[in-house]
């Protein structure tokens, strides 16, 4: 990694770990409610004033970033564990496997990813409390979200199987459980790990754009999605420019993800 | 004979798109919670024997294989079945709200490549790393946005939302075309076009765009379902009245056999659309060296 990336890193430790103490650096809890205070401008008492229910909007900021933050790799480790088992598998076994696999995989990709999203998301309980809808939104993001990576791991696995270093490891004896393990997962491995570090903000862009719809994490939770959900009241804007506080903080997040997975992309 | 089995293949991509995805629908519907709950048994104004003709006929639906079949049957007349929520036909609501999705979808599509090409250009032309840099940086910051931000942003400025679909999809245009570019400039007969004197019009024409065809419209296919997806929010947003929306509606009121429909349309038209740019990509491709 360069030293830009190192920066970027850096930064998006702070912005963790500012997320992992929001339990002490809030100044409120994330659904209390300052009944007098309601639509309060920033002041002492709340940096990033109070929205018109009365909760202070830091707080819900950084509650919100921690659901995010820590859920979004979270969905993107199952995404990357189901690309590699159904598309490194299949393309390891070859054959019939593999057709399958990649029939699969395209039919996937074919589907826009957020109607795909809405179908799966409509066939669950609306009404769910606000911690299920948060497992059951991010756990939908990486069970669904496995196509695109598969793809590309399968295409690699595909390359390693007929190299020739394999094929001789085949041809002098070796149990295809140690060919797995030994010679194609360790250079299997960069390659997963661009797929994940693509997958964290791609996740949580779509969990924004799901909140925004009224179908991701449900309140009292705060996320990133239901928090933009702010932005909706158009005659504030112009007067109130803390309102995009968790635009902009989504904005820095992204890109500082995005900005590591180029130097990631290009390792692997 | 080699591009029979090219369409071929294709076509049977898409039907095997529609087989599965149907047969995936029509399974999510009935594991959908209240599946087979008749309403009709809570009304009292209803007989023993009515109620019982009315489960009779649902225990065909139950069963997904013969559900299926009566499904593939009425697609093949152009019947794609009843929306609950919206009370009328899925073909019906189809109908009238594609043209507003289509639009939606011309504009972005046609914006996003517009605005995409006009940066990746000059970026390849000038080769100066402050415009690639300012252009890398405009382009990574639309990727950092959620589509429903952007349409709402389009609203605030007084501008119509549909064209947020153009930003979508423009830093994916913008990154693959003008990494295309580079390599292509970079290839040795254009050098000796270049070196020739040949003018910047002349050897984009004749020598790099014959060459960038193929992956462009591959890319092109690729820009459709990108520009579908986008069309959820942003259609939300800006209350339009077309599929998006109708998807939406369709998620929040579960009617699940009308979501299912639209996903499987979008679908197949989405592969269509891939499968026509694979299709036409060796055609557009000519080997200028």
């Amino acid at each position: 990694m360069n030293r830009a990336r190192w920066i970027a890193a850096g930064l998006l430790a702070v912005v963790f770990l500012l997320a992992l103490g929001a339990n002490v650096l809030a100044p409120a809890p994330y659904a209390k409610q300052f009944r007098n205070d309601t639509d309060h401008p920033p002041s002492r008492q709340y940096p990033l004033g109070t929205d018109d229910l009365g909760r202070d909007r830091l707080s819900r900021l950084l509650y919100g970033m921690r659901i995010s933050l820590l859920l979004a790799p979270a969905a993107a480790l199952i995404s990357t564990l189901l690309a590699a088992i159904i598309g490194g598998a299949g393309a390891y076994a070859g054959g019939a496997w593999d057709r399958s696999t990649k029939i699969m995989t395209d039919l996937f990709l074919s589907l826009p990813w957020l109607f795909l999203l809405l179908t799966v998301r409509a066939l669950l309980p609306l009404e769910i409390p606000a911690m299920t809808s948060v497992i059951v939104t991010f756990a939908l993001l990486g069970i669904l979200g496995w196509a695109a990576s598969a793809r590309v791991v399968s295409a690699a696995v595909r390359g390693l199987r007929d190299s020739e270093f394999v094929l001789q490891a085949r041809a002098s004896g070796c149990p295809p459980s140690r060919l797995l393990l030994r010679h194609v997962l360790p250079n299997v491995k960069p390659i997963l790990l661009a797929q994940f570090w693509i997958s964290v903000p791609l996740f949580i862009l779509t969990e924004a754009n799901l909140g925004m719809l009224g179908l991701g994490v449900t309140e009292p939770l705060p996320s990133w999605g239901n928090l933009l959900r702010e932005l909706e009241n158009y005659a504030a804007l112009t007067h109130s420019p803390w309102l995009w506080a968790p635009l902009a903080s989504l904005v820095l997040v992204v890109s500082l993800f995005q900005f590591i997975v180029a130097g990631e992309e290009y390792a692997s | 004979m080699k591009s029979l089995r090219s369409i071929s293949h294709h076509l049977i991509a898409i039907v095997l798109t529609a087989l599965l995805g149907g047969l995936l629908g029509a399974t999510l519907v009935r594991m959908a919670p209240g599946f087979g709950v008749q309403e009709s048994d809570l009304n009292a104004q209803l007989s023993a024997e009515t109620r019982q003709a009315l489960h009779r006929q649902d225990a065909v639906e139950r069963n997904v294989l013969s559900y299926y079949w009566h499904y593939l049957a009425g697609l093949s007349h152009g019947d794609l079945g009843y929306s609950r929520s919206m009370d009328r036909p899925v073909s019906e609501l189809l109908r009238d709200r594609l043209p507003e999705t289509l639009q939606s979808l011309a504009i972005g599509v046609a914006g996003g490549w517009l605005l995409g090409l006009a940066l990746a250009l000059p970026a390849t032309w000038k080769r100066s790393p402050l415009y690639s840099a300012t252009a890398s940086v405009i382009t990574g910051l639309f990727l950092c946005i959620p589509s429903a931000v952007l349409a709402l942003l389009f609203l605030v400025i007084g501008s119509p939302g549909k064209l947020a679909i153009a930003l979508v999809v423009f830093p994916k245009v913008f990154r693959f075309s003008r990494n295309l570019l580079i390599k292509t400039y970079a290839l040795p007969h254009v050098l000796t076009a270049k070196a020739r004197g040949l003018s910047s019009a002349r050897i984009l024409a004749y020598h790099v765009l014959p060459n960038i065809a193929g992956p462009m419209l591959a890319l092109a296919g690729v820009t459709v379902s990108i520009a579908f997806g986008a069309a959820i929010p942003v259609e939300v947003v800006c209350d339009s009245p077309g599929l998006g929306q109708l998807a939406w509606k369709a998620a929040l009121s579960r009617d699940v056999p009308l979501l299912v429909n639209l996903t499987l349309i979008i679908a197949l038209v989405t592969v269509a659309a891939n499968s026509f740019s694979d299709l036409l990509a060796p055609t557009a491709t000519r080997d200028v060296i």
